[in-house]
């Protein structure tokens, strides 16, 4: 495996994963559902002294 | 359960957070140091490199100790202007031996990269010990106290040991004679056929005008002389080395 | 017997580091073991002290352990004015050369006790005591396992003195930001781990089903620093009685770990902690939740895996292979995207309480500290692109940078932090004064701009300088001159950090008044307390 080969691997399906990674993830966190548990979890800190 | 509670299984469970993010974390490190060991091009072929003689490696030792990396760079950037004003640009080979590199991040003072053989022993000595006397301009504290302070020699093979632990290659002759190697090179009446013969191009004489002891001042100003001396550029291949 | 087991284990260490200091082979060595003695007997004594044959109170397990927290405070304030009273002197050596005071007292010694006094000591004891606030609160939970939490903090605490004496002593690694000589590194490590064990065990025993965002941000910043500081230290001593080690990397590989490690402990240590802070902080000083819960998930996993990255942009046109340099500075440059997402995140918490920006000194703090935050690292990515990079390299600029995000994001989100929670901390109705922290705020702010501008003018014109050209094709200034060009802007350097210092020197005695319980007679702030109306 020599520098050339993981550089080719690394600009073309490497990147095309990450990005749908990276868009998945961006979609779930900011899917419809999950608006209500956030709502939740950001007053944890304002339940308690 | 389907997957749009998993992330909500991260959120409340200590452990899967906690592995999560190490392994997010490690693929960086991972994908850019790992290779810097096994890719054969990252140290360029040179002729020249050598471990460091007893004496260059306490001077080094100096140089650590007091800091001289935070003001004074040792990479020359492949720019006109560095070029010119320091030397040939540092190659990767010259460091191989750097337990730890010395490339510094800030240049209050110029870059000591290939700083060897172009000032004298005395103008280096004088510098060390009073700067704005030979540099009006020089904002560097004063290092007299090295003139004084005396290397110890006896146990310096441990030294050489640790190095050659971590790779450098000391030979069993370099590590029997560490100590008399030390002292010879900063006595002008010495033998000194030998050393040369371990450690090619050594500087060799009194560094620092005091024949009776080796002092700090005289490892350091050895170590100074000897910086971007050692590879010959002239059966340099720039081409190969590019990576 | 209270401490028993303590004072045993301590009486056999404090014997052990007066055999070192006997036995060392290198004088640096013994001297440092003769400190490590001293502390140790110190300790000792303390302990011995405080020690009683009483059967011990028992612990109230549902209430939190603010104990380590309140020493932490203080901690952090006296760490802050000595680290930053360090960086006015070497600020004053740079423009100053005399005050250098040969050996202890060089430029070379000093600076690293400058940053790591501000970055570990401050930064770390801020960290550790509002994590420790942190997770309790989010967790509703005690701190777990006992006494390890003090564990913590005195260890931690010995650390320090360790670490700042042998750089006095010219005991390094020479590694920015992690010069500690190997022993003290492996003291670090058992600390680091027992701080990690202290903070999961909390988060495992809450009583909240959901972890809060703000503690995903201190774990990732004590698991990833403890990656961090292990990889990066490997290193082989001379002798086990000595304090000089050689690295375990040489070269063009030793300088990737190293600023793999230098940036990420800015990464982690200087932001992902410090974003902990801001996630908790923020939304308790103005009584409202997060802007955005979802965009803060976003932001940590963004953050973290982004950052890792972007290491090399600090070897840029050096030996390192060029597409190691390339990676390093593309991922620099995206990681400006999460890190405007967390600041926005940050500032439009206020949102509906922005007129609290008015009434109260310490949300401005707070603000102040995420927009400094926005702006570092607005200014970060830019100058990892390889072009810019290459005038602002080896350069006051590079200063000036660091300077912005540690003064006006780490310093200012630390001292709101800890200006909330002081009078909780010690059942205080009110700090002992609003308008000292109206004082500490310009002060800061001022010399934080100040010290960013000057390093920008005198950086870039050291750059331009360097390569600079006449006609005939010859360099016009000789490195000296360059030198000499940079006195005037070494000066006011050194005066935008003493305003900041003086700043904090303000808050130290705010806070001490508050903790003696005093309350200082003064105005109410304007528009904090509703005005007067006309009767109908």
């Amino acid at each position: 495996m020599d520098y050339n080969l993981m550089r080719e691997f690394a600009d073309s399906w490497a990147l095309l994963a990450m990005t749908l990674f990276f868009v998945g993830v961006v979609a779930f966190t900011l899917r419809p559902g999950s608006r209500k548990q956030a709502d939740e979890a950001a007053r944890i800190p304002l339940k308690d002294d | 359960m389907g997957l749009m509670d998993k992330h909500a299984i991260i959120e409340k469970n200590a452990t899967l957070l906690l592995v999560g993010s190490l392994l997010v974390v490690t693929v960086g490190g991972i994908v850019e140091i790992a290779p810097l060991f096994y890719l054969d091009n990252t140290i360029e072929k040179v002729e020249g490199m050598r471990p460091y003689s007893p004496l260059e490696l306490a001077g080094r030792n100096v140089y650590v100790r007091e800091g001289c990396y935070l003001c004074h760079s040792q990479m020359i950037r492949p720019f006109r202007d560095e070029v010119e004003r320091y030397g040939h640009y540092s190659l990767a080979a010259e460091s191989m031996y750097d337990h730890p590199f010395q490339w510094g991040s800030k240049r209050t003072g110029p870059d000591l990269a290939r700083v060897g053989d172009r000032y004298s022993n005395e103008w280096h000595v004088q510098h060390l010990a009073e700067p704005r006397s030979v540099v009006p301009e020089s904002i560097m504290p004063s290092y007299a106290f090295l003139k004084d302070t005396a290397i110890d020699v006896k146990d310096f093979s441990t030294h050489l040991i640790a190095n050659r632990r971590v790779g450098v290659p000391y030979s069993d002759d370099m590590i029997a004679h560490a100590g008399d190697d030390l002292t010879a090179q900063a006595n002008p009446n010495a033998d000194t056929s030998d050393l040369e013969g371990r450690y090619p191009k050594a500087k060799l004489g009194d560094f620092d005008g005091n024949p009776q002891q080796v002092t700090e001042m005289d490892a350091l100003v050895a170590y100074l002389q000897m910086l971007g001396t050692l590879v010959d550029f002239k059966t340099y291949d720039e081409a190969a080395g590019y990576r | 017997m209270k401490f028993g087991t303590e004072i045993v284990v301590m009486c056999v260490f404090t014997f052990l580091a007066l055999v070192a200091a006997g036995f060392g082979v290198d004088e640096p060595f013994r001297q440092h073991m003769w400190v490590l003695f001293f502390v140790l007997l110190g300790f000792v004594i303390v302990l011995l002290r405080n020690t009683s044959f009483a059967p011990a109170a028992p612990v109230d397990p549902s209430a939190y352990m603010d104990g380590p927290i309140r020493y932490g405070a203080i901690a952090t304030m006296f760490w802050g004015v000595v680290g930053m009273l360090v960086g006015v002197v070497i600020a004053l050596q740079l423009a100053y050369p005399d005050l250098n005071i040969e050996p202890w007292f060089n430029l070379g010694r000093l600076r690293p006790l400058h940053t790591s006094g501000v970055v570990f000591a401050f930064g770390g004891n801020a960290l550790i005591c509002t994590s420790m606030y942190v997770v309790q609160r989010t967790s509703r939970a005690r701190l777990f396992g006992g006494n390890l939490a003090w564990f913590v903090f005195w260890g931690y605490q010995l650390f320090i003195v360790m670490a700042a004496t042998g750089y006095l002593l010219g005991i390094t690694e020479s590694r920015e930001y992690a010069e500690p000589e190997w022993y003290v590194d492996l003291w670090l490590t058992i600390v680091w781990v027992a701080y990690l064990v202290l903070f999961l065990g909390t988060i495992l025993k809450r009583k909240e089903p959901h972890i809060y965002v703000a503690n995903w941000f201190y774990l990732s910043f004590i698991v990833t620093i403890a990656m961090l500081h292990v990889v990066n230290n490997l290193s082989m001593p001379v002798s086990l009685l000595g304090s000089k080690s050689y690295s375990a990397f040489s070269g063009v590989q030793d300088a990737l770990t190293q600023w793999w490690y230098g940036h990420n402990a800015v990464g982690f240590f200087l932001t992902a902690g410090f974003l902990g802070m801001m996630y908790y902080f923020v939304p308790k000083q103005v009584n409202r939740p997060v802007y955005s819960y979802r965009l803060s998930i976003i932001h940590f996993w963004a953050l973290i895996f982004l950052y890792i990255w972007a290491g090399p942009h600090h070897l840029h046109y050096t030996a390192l292979p060029d597409w190691a340099q390339t990676l390093g500075m593309v991922f620099s440059i995206m990681l400006w995207m999460p890190s405007w997402g967390g600041m926005i995140n940050g500032l439009m918490t206020l949102s509906g309480a922005w007129d609290k920006l008015r009434t109260d000194p310490i949300v401005r703090m707070m603000v102040m500290a995420v927009a400094f935050y926005g702006m570092s690292t607005f200014e970060g990515p830019m100058m990892s692109i390889k072009a810019v990079n290459s005038l602002s390299h080896y350069t006051d600029w590079t200063i000036g940078h660091v300077h912005s995000g540690a003064l006006g994001w780490v310093g200012m989100i630390s001292f709101g932090a800890i200006y909330y929670m002081v009078p909780k901390l010690w059942n205080r109705e009110r700090l002992y004064s609003l308008r000292l922290v109206t004082w500490h705020f310009w002060l800061a702010t001022l010399g934080i701009v100040v010290y960013a501008a000057v390093m920008w003018v005198s950086g870039i014109m050291q750059g331009l300088m360097w390569r600079e050209y006449d006609e005939q094709g010859f360099l016009v200034y000789s490195f000296a001159e360059t030198v000499a060009a940079m006195h005037p802007y070494y000066v006011m350097r050194a005066a935008g950090g003493a305003m900041y210092l003086a700043g904090a020197v303000i808050m130290a005695w705010n806070i001490t008044m508050t903790i003696l319980g005093y309350q200082r007679e003064e105005e109410p702030m304007p528009g904090s307390v509703p005005a007067l109306q006309p009767a109908q």
